[in-house]
C-alpha cells in the first residue's frame, strides 16, 4: 500500500503547485488559455500517474517520478552560451530560439530575419501579441489526452516556442529550437513543461530541429509537448534530438497532424535520460499524406526508452513509413510499441513499419509490439521487427576482408546507426550527428567491454 | 609458376557441431595455379573454402593447413586476410547502413594497417577504386549502395569480384561464384579471374557445374566427394565430369573404402 499513498502525494501536490500557478503565474493569460489549463488540470487529476498495470505503460515503470515531489522550474537560470553550446547545430546560418526552463531566453538565441513574415517566437510573446495561429492551434491536437504528463504541461503552459511559417513560403534557414533545463538552486527535483507549437501553412516548407537537453549529470524532470501543424501540401522536415542529462526523466508527447497532400519527415534521436518515454502521434489527416518517422536509440547503462508511436491514418490516399533502430549496450533498455491506426474510410492506405533492436550485451533487453487496428479492406499495412545481436555471419564476412573484430563490430554497429541517419536531408544536421553517433557507440561498445 | 607451395593442406578433418564433413583433405598449391574443386551437393565444397577463410562455425579436428610456410590454422580471419587470403562468398551477407565505397576502404586500410602501411584518404581510396572499376570494364552503380543490400543475386556476385579486384588477394577462393548467374555472368566473372591470373596469385575455383570451365581454364580439377578429394586430373576431369555426372562418386567412394 506505499506505493498508493506516495502516488496520491506526488499527484496531490502537482494540483496544489497548479493551483498557486493559477492564481500567481498565469494571470495575463488569454481567457481560452486558462480554460485548456484549467481543463488539462482536471484531466491529470482524473488521470493520475500511470502504472505498469496499465497497457500502455506496462514496460516503464514511472516510479521514480512518483517518489519524490519535483519543483516546477521558473525561468531564473544561469545557464549561459558554453553551456548550452554542445547541443547547438554548428550551422552558422541556422536560427536558433533557446528556452531554458521552458522561458525563452533572447541573449542565447540566434535570429536571422525571416521571409514573408515567417514567425520563430516565445509563445509568451506570440500569446502577449494574439497571434491568431496560437489560439488556432496551441493545445488543439489532443496531445493533453495520449498520456497525463501531456496534460500537465498543459496545465502549467506559460511559455515555450512558437514557429509560424505563413502559406506558400518556403523557409530554406533551418530552425533549432533548443530546449535546455539547468537545474540551478532546485537540487535533484527540477520539473519543466518545454512547449513547442509549429504551424507550416499550406504549400509552406520548413526544416525545424527540437533538442532537449540540460546539465550534464544533473537530476531533473522534463516533460515536453510539441504540436506540429502541417497545412495543405506543405513540406515538413522535423528532428528531434533527446540528450537529456543520463540521470534525467524525460516524459514527452509530440503531435503531428498533416492536412491534404502533406509530407512530414520527422527523425528522432534519443541518447540520454536514465528514464525517457515518448508518446509519438501522426494524425495523416487529409488525402494524400505523406508521414516518414524514423527513430535511433543509443543507450548504455541502466537507460530506458519507451517509444509508443501512432499512425493514425484518418483518410484514403495516405502513406507512412516507419523505421526505428535501437542500439543498447550494458543493461540498456528499449520499448518500442507502433500503432497503426487505419479508420474506416481510409482506403489505399499504405503504410510500413519496422523496428531492429541490436543488443550488444546479454544484460541488454529490448521489446517490440506492433498494434494495427485497421477498419478498412483495401490497405497495405506491414511491420517487422528484429531483436539480437551482432550476426556471427556478418562478422565473420567483414573479418574475413580484413576488418578486425573490434572494427568489425564497430562497423556494423555504425552501418545499423546510419540507416536512419542516412534519412536525415539537413547535411549539416546529419554531419553533426554522424559525430555524435560515432562518439555515443565508442561510449556503448566501451560499456560492453566492461559489462 | 614457382615450386614453392603457397597452399598446403595435410589430411585435414573437420567437423561442424560434433558431426564430421572434412575426412581428410589433402591439395597442394603452387603460386599462379588455378585449381578448380568440383562435386555434389553436401560433398563438402564450401565447408573447406569456408574454413580456409577461417570461418568459425567449423571446427578441425585434425590435419595441418599452411599458407605460405605460416600455420593458417592458427590465424584469426582477419590475419588470414591481411595474409592475402580471400574468400569470395556462395552468399554474400547484406550490410545495411554502409556503402560499399565506405566499406571497400575500411578494408583497403585494415590490411594496409597489418602491412605497416599509411591508410588512404577518401580521395585516394575514389581514385584507386575508379581505376579499379575502369580496368575491369564496370560502371561505379554498386559503389555507392549499401553492401549486398537489395542486390540481386547476379550483383552480389560481381561484388565479391570487385572485392577481390581491389584486396588483391594471393590466394583467391570463389565458393561456387558461378553458381546462380546465366551464362553471360558467368563469362563476365570468369574474364575478371583471367585478368587477374599472375604467376603470384592462385585460384580455388569451388563449383557445381563444369560451365565455368569453359571460360577459365584451371591447372587442376579435383573432384570431392563425402569430404574427401576422390579424384584429381587435368582440365579434361571438368569434361569428364559434364558428360558423367556425379553418380559415379557413390560406387568410387565405396572402391576407395
Amino acid at each position: 500500500m506505499a506505493q498508493q499513498v506516495d502516488r496520491s502525494r506526488a499527484h496531490n501536490a502537482y494540483v496544489a503547485a497548479y493551483e498557486a500557478f493559477a492564481v500567481n503565474g498565469a494571470g495575463a493569460s488569454p481567457e481560452w488559455l486558462k480554460g485548456k489549463r484549467a481543463a488539462a488540470i482536471a484531466r491529470f487529476a482524473d488521470a493520475g500517474f500511470p502504472s505498469t498495470r496499465d497497457e500502455a505503460w506496462r514496460f516503464t515503470d514511472v516510479k521514480p517520478l512518483v517518489e519524490s515531489v519535483f519543483e516546477v522550474l521558473g525561468g531564473a537560470s544561469t545557464a549561459d552560451a558554453v553551456a548550452l553550446s554542445p547541443h547547438v547545430v554548428p550551422d552558422e546560418t541556422s536560427a536558433v530560439l533557446a528556452v531554458v526552463n521552458g522561458r525563452v531566453a533572447p541573449h542565447l538565441s540566434r535570429m536571422p530575419s525571416f521571409p514573408g513574415g515567417a514567425v520563430v517566437m516565445g509563445l509568451r510573446e506570440a500569446l502577449d501579441q494574439a497571434h491568431p495561429a496560437v489560439e488556432q492551434h496551441l493545445g488543439t491536437s489532443g496531445a493533453d489526452l495520449r498520456t497525463p504528463f501531456g496534460a500537465l504541461n498543459t496545465a502549467f503552459l506559460s511559455d515555450g516556442a512558437f514557429v509560424f511559417v505563413p502559406r506558400g513560403v518556403r523557409l530554406s534557414v533551418p530552425i533549432q529550437v533548443l530546449f535546455f533545463t539547468d537545474v540551478g538552486s532546485a537540487g535533484d527535483n527540477g520539473l519543466v513543461f518545454p512547449r513547442l507549437l509549429v504551424v507550416v501553412e499550406d504549400e509552406a516548407e520548413a526544416t525545424v530541429v527540437e533538442t532537449h537537453a540540460g546539465g550534464d549529470g544533473d537530476r531533473y524532470w522534463t516533460s515536453p509537448v510539441s504540436e506540429y501543424v502541417v497545412g495543405v501540401n506543405a513540406q515538413l522536415d522535423s528532428y528531434r534530438i533527446q540528450r537529456d542529462s543520463g540521470n534525467a526523466y524525460h516524459t514527452a508527447v509530440t503531435h503531428s497532424r498533416l492536412a491534404r497532400d502533406a509530407r512530414c519527415a520527422m527523425v528522432t534521436f534519443s541518447f540520454g535520460a536514465a528514464l525517457s518515454r515518448q508518446d509519438l502521434v501522426s494524425v495523416l489527416g487529409g488525402e494524400g499524406a505523406q508521414s516518414t518517422l524514423n527513430g535511433l536509440s543509443g543507450l548504455g547503462g541502466r537507460q530506458h526508452v519507451d517509444y509508443h508511436t501512432t499512425l493514425d491514418h484518418a483518410q484514403p490516399h495516405c502513406n507512412s513509413w516507419e523505421y526505428f533502430n535501437g542500439i543498447f549496450g550494458d543493461r540498456a533498455r528499449g520499448v518500442f510499441s507502433g500503432r497503426i491506426i487505419v479508420r474506416q474510410g481510409a482506403q489505399k492506405t499504405d503504410s510500413k513499419q519496422t523496428n531492429n533492436n541490436l543488443l550488444l550485451s546479454a544484460n541488454a533487453r529490448a521489446d517490440s509490439q506492433p498494434q494495427l487496428e485497421i477498419h478498412a479492406d483495401d490497405v497495405r499495412c506491414t511491420h517487422g521487427a528484429t531483436l539480437g545481436p551482432i550476426d556471427e555471419t556478418h562478422l565473420f564476412y567483414l573479418r574475413s576482408r580484413g576488418l578486425n573484430l573490434a572494427d568489425a563490430r564497430k562497423l556494423l554497429t555504425y552501418g545499423f546507426a546510419s540507416e536512419i541517419l542516412n534519412s536525415v536531408r539537413y547535411q549539416r544536421l546529419r554531419d553533426w550527428l554522424d559525430v555524435l553517433v560515432q562518439q555515443r557507440l565508442a561510449a556503448l561498445t566501451g560499456d560492453t567491454a566492461t559489462a | 609458376m614457382g615450386n614453392e607451395h603457397m597452399l598446403e593442406i595435410h589430411d585435414l578433418h573437420a567437423a561442424v557441431e560434433g558431426s564430421e564433413i572434412l575426412k581428410g583433405i589433402d591439395l597442394m598449391v603452387r603460386p599462379g595455379e588455378v585449381h578448380a574443386i568440383m562435386g555434389p551437393n553436401g560433398s563438402g565444397k564450401s565447408t573447406l573454402a569456408q574454413l580456409l577463410a577461417g570461418h568459425p562455425a567449423y571446427e578441425v579436428t585434425s590435419g595441418t593447413v599452411r599458407f605460405g610456410g605460416r600455420d593458417l590454422l592458427e590465424m584469426e580471419p582477419d590475419e588470414r586476410a591481411a595474409a592475402g587470403v580471400f574468400l569470395a562468398f556462395q552468399y554474400p551477407v547484406e550490410i545495411r547502413g554502409i556503402t560499399n565505397a565506405y566499406f571497400l576502404q575500411s578494408a583497403v586500410n585494415a590490411i594496409r594497417k597489418t602491412r605497416g602501411e599509411e591508410p588512404l584518404d577518401t580521395i585516394d581510396f575514389a581514385e584507386l577504386l575508379d581505376a579499379k572499376l575502369k580496368a575491369i570494364g564496370w560502371d561505379d552503380s554498386l559503389v555507392y549502395r549499401a553492401v549486398n543490400e537489395g542486390f540481386s543475386g547476379g550483383e552480389k556476385k560481381r561484388n565479391e569480384i570487385l572485392q577481390l579486384s581491389v584486396l588483391e588477394p594471393s590466394l583467391a577462393i570463389m565458393d561456387e561464384t558461378d553458381s546462380g548467374l546465366d551464362i553471360d555472368a558467368v563469362k563476365a566473372v570468369a574474364e575478371v579471374v583471367n585478368r587477374f591470373r599472375s604467376p603470384e596469385r592462385s585460384f580455388i575455383v569451388v563449383t557445381h557445374y563444369q560451365r565455368i570451365l569453359n571460360y577459365l581454364t584451371p591447372d587442376y580439377v579435383h573432384v570431392l566427394a563425402h569430404g574427401r578429394i576422390v579424384r584429381s586430373g587435368g582440365k579434361e576431369l571438368a569434361l569428364e565430369l559434364e558428360a558423367k555426372g556425379y553418380d559415379w562418386t557413390k560406387s568410387e567412394l565405396v572402391a576407395a573404402g
